[in-house]
């Protein structure tokens, strides 16, 4: 058996990026950053996606999560960036507890239609409460780091270096989780349910931990993006935000636990030069892009990676 | 009591307003299997074509009365253009893809066409009011409707019964249920499927971008204008169930009352209830209100 590569090679990307930030443009820490955020979500839809299921409302638990960090520090001024991501973290896996016993029952276009109609709920609420500043949204106070708050020019080196942390920690966690029989029960679930059943195994308890995992992972990635961004809004939760996590998952494909990292970096640059050169097409670069993967790489850029080897 | 009409009328008019968006969703998802994000673009693209083309031509001296065909006009216009291209150019090589897959193409698809909108018309809003203020507005107790509403009520009408007449008493219609129920038994029997794709994606996307032109005089055309859409005419044609006609029917007057009365009762809850219903119905009846029960697939 083939050794999984995968450990060393994500302590060397961490490595890499821990001594090169210090050194980095604030922008590239930015754009870095937020990447990872939105790779934990994306992580946890490649769970969902292994067993065939595609959720059009991921954002649902992004915004659970980045609302929880903003609470916090609106409520009892938390501040500190690790409560924070474990507040999001526990608030989106927890909802997605209670939501998954009727979640777990469907598959395909309706799995991906409800989760689109819970998350714009959610949305809905968020649009009109006042208390929370509406379709503003509100802002998040400065991070701090166990009670510590660096001088202004670090905040960001911070809150990355902690980002790097927990992405490093999730993604070993779920390459971990792949290998166990419950993750290696994803394919089986896709290619054929009945057969799972006669197996002897449960799909629909093996989708609600997967769909509580994935839920934590956005949650995590939300409370993330919020102390990065520094500022929420219900936006977080609209249909178009969780279009933009499958984007990324497509896009990344689901061969290894470091594509969607890789896939939300590509996102990000793709978004922010395009937006920059030509402000009015950047969507159309985006959706091109899009239509070019799925034709022409059904398995994600990841499959440029791993050609010519056993999967 | 005038409350509950202004209730009532409001969500007559705003269902109207949701039938013709959404029932063209309804029509592709039946014959196609394909859940169409790109019905919120040709939404769009009706309502800058109709804003456009009518404001131009009520620039250059056209009589005010002629603008609701030109309305029709441009809607018919830009969809037998765009449609198609789309339909042959790309989606006819994905038939074979999965349902989910080809819904991403169409987000793709939805993204590329929200910049050829900008990439045409700009970015700056386009307006026109004549249509709207042409017809005057009549009262009902204390309360004052334009009469331009009415348009849109009766269009809806109009796009509900000749669907309906299209789908039971002409050869086509008879010929696309045949296509519903069973593409490759309908291939043998000769019948052309392509080109019942290629009809109705046209016609579907059609019906969207009337929608967006009837609109157009009551709004400020914008870009985005498509993106809530979608959202809104998924929630239509999930709650009535997916590729249904009265299911659309039925589950635009549902959203419409449910969201004029929490409007005018609970202004609060405007959004969510929408929502809520939505995922209720999917909650308790997946596949929609009006839904037939599917085989067991092995």
């Amino acid at each position: 058996m083939r050794r999984d590569l995968t450990p060393r090679t994500l302590a060397l990307i961490v490595a890499a990026i821990l001594a090169a930030g210090p050194f980095a443009p604030q922008w590239t820490v930015f754009l870095l950053t937020v990447a990872l955020a939105k790779g934990l979500v994306v992580l946890g839809l490649m769970i969902l996606l292994r067993c065939g299921l595609v959720s059009f409302g991921q954002a649902l638990y992004y915004c659970i999560g980045a609302y929880a960090a903003g609470l916090l520090g609106l409520r009892y001024e938390v501040s500190g960036v690790f409560t924070l991501m474990l507040a999001g973290m526990l608030a989106s896996g927890a909802t997605a507890f209670v939501l998954g016993f009727l979640l777990a029952r469907y598959r395909s276009i309706f799995f991906g239609l409800l989760s689109l109609a819970i998350s714009m709920i959610l949305y809905g609420l968020l649009v009109k409460t006042e208390a929370l500043g509406s379709s503003d949204g509100f802002n998040l106070l400065p991070s701090t780091l166990a009670g510590f708050r660096p001088a202004d020019a670090w905040v960001r080196y911070m809150v990355l270096a902690v980002a790097v942390v927990v992405a490093f920690v999730a993604a070993l966690l779920v390459n971990r989780y792949l290998k166990t029989p419950l993750g290696r029960l994803a394919p089986a679930i896709k290619d054929n349910e009945i057969r799972v059943e006669y197996m002897g195994a449960s799909a629909r308890h093996a989708i609600h931990v997967k769909y509580v995992i994935a839920a934590a992972l956005a949650g995590l990635g939300g409370a993330l993006a919020a102390t990065t961004v520094g500022h929420i809004d219900p936006e977080m939760a609209y249909w178009t935000t969780s279009g933009e996590f499958i984007f990324i998952t497509i896009l990344a494909g689901t061969g290894n636990v470091i594509a969607p990292f890789l896939g939300a970096l590509i996102f990000g640059i793709i978004q922010s030069v395009a937006f920059d050169i030509s402000p009015n097409t950047w969507q159309m670069v985006l959706g091109s892009s899009l239509l070019v993967v799925i034709v022409f790489l059904p398995n994600g850029l990841w499959s440029l990676f791993s050609r010519g080897k056993a999967s | 009591m005038e409350q509950l009409l202004a209730v009532l009328i409001d969500g007559i008019i705003y269902s109207a307003w949701l039938f013709v968006a959404a029932v063209g969703l309804t029509l592709i998802y039946g014959v196609m299997k394909i859940v169409n994000v790109t019905h919120g673009s040709f939404y769009a693209l009706g309502a800058y074509a109709a804003a456009s083309i009518t404001g131009a031509l009520l620039a250059h001296g056209m009589p005010p009365y002629l603008s609701y065909a030109v309305l029709l006009g441009s809607a018919v216009l830009v969809s037998v253009i765009v449609a198609p291209l789309i339909e042959r150019g790309i989606l006819r090589f994905m038939y074979a893809k999965d349902e989910v897959v080809i819904l991403l193409i169409t987000y793709a698809l939805f993204l590329i066409l929200e910049d050829v909108i900008k990439l045409i018309w700009g970015v700056n809003p386009y307006f026109i009011a004549e249509p709207y203020g042409l017809l005057g507005s009549f009262d009902i107790g204390d309360l004052t409707y334009p009469y331009y509403n009415m348009i849109l009520v009766g269009v809806a009408i109009a796009c509900g019964v000749g669907l309906a007449w299209m789908l039971n008493h002409t050869r086509t219609g008879k010929l696309l249920v045949a296509v519903i129920h069973d593409t490759e038994i309908s291939r043998a029997m000769g019948i052309n499927v392509d080109r019942f794709y290629l009809f109705t994606f046209t016609f579907g996307s059609l019906l969207a971008a009337i929608g967006g032109a009837y609109t157009a005089p009551t709004v400020s055309v914008v870009p985005g204008l498509g993106v809530e859409v979608i959202v809104l005419s998924f929630a239509v044609v999930v709650i009535g169930g997916l590729g249904s006609l009265p299911g659309a029917a039925l589950g635009a007057v549902i959203v419409g009352l449910v969201r004029s009365a929490t409007i005018h009762y609970l202004p609060q809850a405007e959004l969510f209830v929408i929502y809520l219903v939505m995922a209720a119905v999917l909650a308790f009846r997946p596949r929609g209100l009006f839904s037939l029960a599917e085989a067991r697939k092995i």
